[in-house]
C-alpha cells in the first residue's frame, strides 16, 4: 500500500481555484450568486476545520459523556433542520412526532449497528460512534423531510378524498391510507435508488474516504455494505414511526379531519 | 330521527330547534352560503357543533362513535369524489371503507341502472363527465345501504331531464327500502315535487319548516 499523500497548504489553496473559476463564470454571465458561492465556500472551510480539530480532541480523550453530547447535538440539529425545511406550518404534535421518530429510529439502529454488527469496545468509541451516527442521522433526516412534506401536502391537497372516505364510514386510518403509503414510499425511495447505483454510478463517500486514507478497498466495501444496510434500517424505521403516528395528528378523537385553514 | 336543540356552529349556523323525521324525504333549501352543507356535515358528524345538542334516534351525537354513525348516516358531498380506477373500483371502494362485504357484478349493474348510468364496469372513471361522476358517487352511496342518505345537491351537474329521472328513482328506492332521505337542493321544483318536508335556511337560521 502506498503511503498516504498529505496535502500541503499550497495544495489545499490550489483547490480553491475551482471556486474562483465558478465566481468568474457567474460574473461573466451576470448571475447574482457570487455572494452565496463565497459564503458557502468559507462556511464549508471553517466548519470542517473546526470539526476536524473537535474530532481530534474527541478521539484522543474518548468519554461516554462527550459521545452522548455529540449524539444529542446531532439529533437536535437534524430535528430543527427537518422542521425548518418544511414548507407548511407544522402542528406542535407533528413536530413532537418528528422528534420522537428521529430519536427512536436512529438511536435504536445505531446501537444495534455498533454493538451487534461492528462490535466496538468501548461502546462509546468516538472513532466509530460519531461518523456512523452522523451517517444514520443524516440519511434519516433526508428521508423524513420528504415524508413530512408528502404527508402534510397530501393531507391538504387530497382533503376531499379523505373527507369523502370519512363520509362513507371509513376509519381515519383507511381514509388516509393512500397518503400515508405515498409519504412512506417517497421517503424511502432515495435510499433504495442509491443502493441500486452504488459501486457503478458512484463510489459512496465513506468508501472513498477509507480508500484514500489507505484502507484496502475490500475492507472499505465491507463497511460500505454494512453501513448501507444500517442506513436502510434506520431510514425505514424512522419513517414508519413517523407516518404511523403522524397521520393521526390530522384527526381528532371524533374521527374528524382537522386541518388548519 | 334527528333533533337539533340550540345548535351553533361558528358564525355559520344557529338553529334553535329542528326535527327531521324518519322514513321521510326532507329537502333543505336556501341561498348559497346559508349553511345548508354545514348542516349536512353536522348530521354526518364530519364536524361537531360548538354548542347545543344534536340527537340521532334519541342518542346524543357526541356519544355515538363517529365511524359507526357515518356507516348508518352516510353522506354524498357536493363535488363527487372519484378515486383513481375503474367504475367498478369506485363502486366497491365504499364497501371497503365501510368494512362491508364486496358484491358481485350483477348487483353493481343493478346500481348503475338505478342511477341511470350507462357505463361498463371496467371503464376508467376519470374519463366520466361531471354529471356521470356525480351519479357514480351516488351509486356508491346507495350500494352502502345506509339508514339515512345525506345528499348535498345530488343533481347539481345533471340536466333537468336526468335530474327528474334520478330523483324520482331515488325517492322510490328510499320509500321501498324504508330509508330516510335528507337532501340539499337548489331546485325549487325538486323540493316541491318530491319532498315531504322542506326546511328553508337563511343566514344560518331555519326560517321556514313546511310539511308538504
Amino acid at each position: 500500500m502506498n503511503s498516504i499523500i498529505h496535502l500541503q497548504l499550497w495544495q489545499m489553496l490550489s483547490a480553491y481555484l475551482f471556486v474562483l473559476i465558478l465566481i468568474f463564470i457567474v460574473k461573466l454571465k451576470g448571475i447574482p450568486r457570487e455572494k452565496e458561492i463565497f459564503i458557502s465556500s468559507i462556511r464549508m472551510t471553517i466548519q470542517l476545520i473546526l470539526t476536524g480539530y473537535l474530532l481530534v480532541y474527541l478521539f484522543n480523550t474518548p468519554s461516554p459523556v462527550y459521545t452522548i453530547i455529540i449524539l444529542i447535538a446531532m439529533l437536535v440539529f437534524s430535528i430543527y433542520n427537518i422542521i425548518k425545511r418544511a414548507k407548511r406550518n407544522l402542528s406542535l404534535k407533528l413536530k413532537q412526532i418528528i422528534a420522537l421518530s428521529m430519536c427512536i429510529g436512529t438511536v435504536s439502529c445505531l446501537f444495534y449497528f455498533l454493538l451487534i454488527v461492528v462490535r466496538i469496545t468501548p461502546w462509546y468509541d468516538p472513532r466509530y460512534f460519531i461518523p456512523i451516527a452522523g451517517m444514520l442521522i443524516g440519511n434519516s433526516m433526508t428521508g423524513i423531510s420528504l415524508g413530512v412534506s408528502r404527508l402534510v401536502d397530501g393531507m391538504h391537497t387530497h382533503k376531499d378524498f379523505v373527507e369523502g372516505a370519512l363520509m362513507l364510514g371509513a376509519t381515519p386510518k383507511m381514509a388516509a391510507k393512500q397518503i400515508v403509503d405515498n409519504a412512506f414510499d417517497s421517503a424511502i425511495l432515495p435510499t433504495i435508488n442509491s443502493m441500486v447505483g452504488m459501486g457503478i454510478v458512484f463510489l459512496p463517500g465513506m468508501m472513498t474516504g477509507q480508500i484514500l486514507s489507505g484502507t484496502s478497498p475490500i475492507t472499505a466495501i465491507e463497511y460500505q455494505i454494512a453501513i448501507m444496510l444500517g442506513i436502510l434500517g434506520s431510514v425505514s424505521l424512522t419513517i414508519i414511526i413517523f407516518v404511523q403516528l403522524g397521520y393521526k395528528t390530522f384527526f381528532n378523537n371524533q374521527s374528524q379531519l382537522i386541518i388548519g385553514e | 330521527m334527528f333533533s337539533l336543540k340550540k345548535v351553533k356552529y361558528k358564525h355559520i349556523l344557529d338553529i334553535d330547534n329542528l326535527n327531521i323525521k324518519k322514513h321521510k324525504v326532507t329537502c333543505i333549501v336556501g341561498e348559497s352560503g346559508s349553511g345548508k352543507s354545514t348542516l349536512l356535515r353536522l348530521l354526518n358528524k364530519l364536524i361537531s357543533c360548538d354548542s347545543g345538542e344534536i340527537y340521532y334516534e334519541n342518542q346524543l351525537l357526541n356519544t355515538i362513535d363517529s365511524v359507526e354513525l357515518r356507516r348508518k348516516v352516510s353522506m354524498l358531498p357536493q363535488l363527487p369524489v372519484i378515486f383513481p380506477g375503474t367504475v367498478r373500483d369506485n363502486l366497491l371502494i365504499g364497501l371497503k371503507f365501510a368494512e362491508k362485504l364486496p358484491v358481485g357484478d350483477e348487483k353493481l349493474h343493478y346500481i348503475l341502472n338505478l342511477v341511470h348510468l350507462n357505463k361498463k364496469l371496467d371503464e376508467d372513471s376519470q374519463m366520466l363527465s361531471g354529471g356521470e361522476k356525480q351519479r357514480l358517487a351516488l351509486g356508491r352511496l346507495i350500494l352502502l345501504d345506509p339508514e339515512v342518505f345525506l345528499l348535498d345537491e345530488p343533481s347539481s351537474a345533471l340536466d333537468e331531464e336526468t335530474e327528474s329521472i334520478i330523483i324520482e328513482k331515488l325517492v322510490a328506492y328510499t320509500k321501498e327500502s324504508n330509508k330516510t332521505l335528507i337532501m340539499v337542493t337548489h331546485s325549487k321544483k325538486v323540493a316541491h315535487t318530491y319532498s315531504e318536508n322542506i326546511i328553508e335556511i337563511n343566514k344560518g337560521k331555519v326560517v321556514n319548516f313546511k310539511e308538504v
